[in-house]
């Protein structure tokens, strides 16, 4: 009991811990300074030459958002062609076929954009040559285009008046080179020598002790799995993730992934307080972004470790907290974290089935995706933060009547047009879809879709598109997803919600860095402050979570009060 | 948009070189000094490989201390939990059934000792492991079918307790195949 609440208490201090120094490092990297791992810096130079690319040469935001998504858009095509081939291409020991036109558009663009919703099984549904040619490959291109657009908008925050904003490949690079791939190697070590498999072997069939024929998975693994859990990701290589005791082996790698899973989000909020030279700022972000961590992290922790009261009721012993769905190894309060982080961040892996936890942890792990911003998806979870302040700016402008002003820089009409049509996206795309697939649903049950009756049948699917759109990947998988109605409404919920959400805040702050720098005043709205934080705190709560109460008292909450 | 494009497909070429070839292989370098070459390391009795140290398998008999229910039969081909929700009446109604089997099987445990992890679907359905009271409950029945005397298992079992991690973190648990392959041996 101490052992469970003591190790997940370890697994958030040492994070922060390790991202103070990660953050400061990742503001070295994106502003240009040296650091120890300059000896990349020939391969980079190497690279660059061969794509014909002057990393000195700066681009406009318009700039940054033609080559983003124009890269974006090979990748795509590449994705297809590789998911939809894979039954022939080579390493595939254990002949698994070629995915459907609407599965493989499902997981094109479910990896491309970030998120890893998976309507496919790891160890059925793909080859050894999709899981790293195709799948782990997004997994790191994807993170490092989400870092890129972070470090554009940290240098829009920094200059005082310029349309140049850096070069979009350098940054794109850099955070593969200097950032993912060393962290992400590291970890593959530790994976494989705590049994994670790292091999190109097909299925090892075996007979039990007791007599059973049974087949085990296994393959490349351990390389996945790192870059799965760092670039915030969370596709997992077996069809049940972080719980399968190859994926997750004990409670170390439980550790060690888990940190790696809020590691860069936390240290991003770091790297713009040194990047910007402005550590109070990082602060009151990072309080307000704890603050809400904490609330659901506890809330999930207390409800999982009390167990399931229908079990309770039927006069069993639950010291162990409710265990329908999470592995002995890791127990209730590491898979409550997991839970709660992995939704923080938009990485989605999981350690115990959501679809099982008690209802109000269900509750936290969907506001925590409604909400999207707390810690985020590396680089992308910062714009989120960065759409909430710029509306706090402007409202908390206007109650104290002073000129809406963030760093310098006026907040007008524009650029308020373009944050509130963000933040009201991801609320329109998660209830429109839910209200849609309900409507179909109940017109005719038959297509099955659900695992479970009643208000949790609810849940499943509005936990679906939540995680879509939050950009996420996790999901309640008792909900059969893999036909045409869910592959084809979840790949179009996340292509809306991963770009959009990255073309607003990008414009916004490329608008605002080309215009005229204010020095600060006795008037300026002071940014950094604790009150100014609960202001942000309480915009957040406001727009994400009230917004999304009604959906949730149909589904989770009323499954709290009548079990 | 020209000179965008092709910029971005040498730079899918070149990161794909990096992070698909050059990355892959030097993990898979790394597993070559690692337990069993990263091929997962195996458990074998006698000579015969019975199953792999990590990944639980399906333990059914009255003579063996029995794994918790898996969504997957213990079939690591595949993985997979339940996803039955907590409210769920046809779930309930299952796990009332894995009680009442429980205790045919071992009538001297009373309801209120059975722990909820011995009669409820782990995440992947692979669960190698099982709690201290999990496998404290089955000794009597053990005992009574292998004709042994109850403190001999009971000495096996506290033998083959994990404890948390660095005796700080986590919680204590038992590798069901290993007890039960030192089980065959008593």
């Amino acid at each position: 009991m101490l052992e469970e609440i003591l190790g997940i208490a370890f697994i958030f201090v040492i994070t922060v811990l390790l991202a103070i120094p990660l953050g400061k490092y990742i503001a070295k990297v994106y502003s240009g300074q040296s650091t120890w791992l300059d000896f990349m810096s020939p391969l980079e130079k190497i690279i660059y030459k061969i794509c014909r690319i002057n990393p000195k040469k700066e681009m406009t935001w318009q700039e940054h958002l033609t080559a983003l998504l124009t890269i974006n858009l090979i990748w795509f095509l590449w994705m297809m062609v590789v998911l939809m081939n894979q039954g022939w291409l080579p390493l595939n020991p254990d002949g698994n076929p070629s995915m459907s036109a609407d599965l493989a558009f499902n997981t094109a663009i479910s990896f491309l954009v970030n998120c890893n919703l998976q309507h496919y099984s790891g160890e059925t549904g793909v080859t050894y040559l999709s899981q790293l040619g195709g799948l782990m490959f997004m997994q790191f291109v994807t993170a490092a285009t989400g870092m890129a657009a972070g470090a554009i908008v940290f240098k829009a925050m920094k200059e005082h008046q310029t349309t140049q904003l850096g070069n979009f490949y350098d940054y794109f690079l850099k955070s593969c080179t200097r950032i993912l791939l060393p962290i992400s190697l590291v970890s593959a070590i530790i994976l494989v020598f705590n049994g994670t498999p790292m091999n190109w072997e097909g299925k090892a069939a075996i007979t039990t002790l007791q007599g059973d024929s049974v087949q085990v998975s296994r393959g490349p693994a351990a390389a996945m799995i790192a870059i799965k859990q760092a670039g915030t990701n969370g596709g997992g290589y077996f069809g049940v993730n972080s719980s399968h005791p190859l994926e997750n082996p004990n409670y170390l790698t439980n550790i060690v992934e888990n940190i790696l899973i809020i590691l860069i989000p936390i240290a991003f909020v770091f790297a713009l307080g040194f990047y910007l030279n402005r550590k109070k700022l990082a602060w009151m972000i990072f309080g307000v972004m704890t603050l809400g961590f904490l609330l659901l992290l506890s809330t999930s922790v207390y409800f999982e470790m009390q167990g399931n009261p229908a079990l309770t009721k039927m006069g069993i012993h639950q010291s162990l907290g409710s265990m329908e769905g999470k592995e002995i190894r890791f127990g209730a309060a590491a898979s409550a974290l997991w839970g709660i982080t992995t939704t923080t961040t938009s990485n989605g892996s999981v350690n115990a089935m959501h679809d099982s936890m008690t209802p109000l942890s269900g509750a936290m792990q969907m506001i925590d995706m409604m909400i999207n911003a707390l810690y985020g998806g590396v680089g992308v979870g910062f714009l989120n933060f960065y759409v909430f302040i710029i509306i706090a700016v402007f409202i908390s402008g206007l109650m104290v009547g002073r000129t809406p002003e963030f760093l310098g820089k006026k907040i007008e009409a524009k650029e308020m047009k373009i944050a509130t049509l963000v933040a009201l996206l991801h609320t329109f795309l998660i209830l429109c879809f839910t209200a849609l697939a309900s409507y179909v649903f109940t017109k005719d049950t038959s297509v099955g879709w659900l695992n479970n009756p009643s208000f949790h049948g609810f849940s499943e699917m509005l936990y679906e598109y939540t995680s879509s759109s939050a950009n996420n990947g996790s999901g309640f998988e008792g909900l059969a997803d893999n036909n045409p109605f869910w592959n084809i409404t979840c790949g179009i919920v996340l292509i809306l919600s991963r770009y959009l959400p990255i073309i607003g805040p990008v414009a916004i702050a490329g608008i605002l860095a080309n215009k005229k720098y204010i020095p600060e005043s006795e008037g300026t709205l002071k940014t950094d402050t604790t009150t100014f934080g609960f202001m942000v705190f309480a915009v957040i709560f406001i727009i994400a979570a009230l917004s999304f109460f009604p959906a949730l008292a149909l589904g989770p909450l009323a499954e709290f009060f009548t079990l | 948009m020209k000179t965008h494009l092709v910029s971005a497909l040498w730079m899918t070429l070149a990161t794909f070189v990096l992070l698909v070839v050059i990355y892959p292989l030097l993990v898979w370098g790394f597993a070559q000094f690692a337990p069993e070459k990263g091929r997962g390391e195996t458990v074998s009795v006698n000579g015969k490989i019975v199953g792999f140290a990590k990944v639980g398998q399906k333990f059914s008999e009255d003579k063996y201390f029995w794994s918790r229910p898996s969504a997957v039969e213990y079939n690591a081909a595949g993985s997979g939990g339940s996803n039955k929700a907590p409210s769920n009446p046809e779930y309930l109604a299952q796990v009332q059934a894995r009680i009442d089997t429980f205790l045919v099987h071992n009538p001297t445990v009373a309801q209120s000792e059975i722990p909820s992890e011995l009669v409820t679907a782990s995440g992947s359905g692979l669960d190698p492991h099982l709690s201290l009271q999990a496998a404290n409950i089955q000794i009597a029945r053990i005992a009574k079918v292998r004709n042994l005397p109850e403190a001999k298992i009971k000495a096996l079992v506290d033998a083959h307790a994990e404890p948390p991690l660095w005796g700080l973190f986590g919680p204590t648990k038992i590798n069901t195949l290993a007890l039960n392959i030192a089980l065959d041996k008593l």
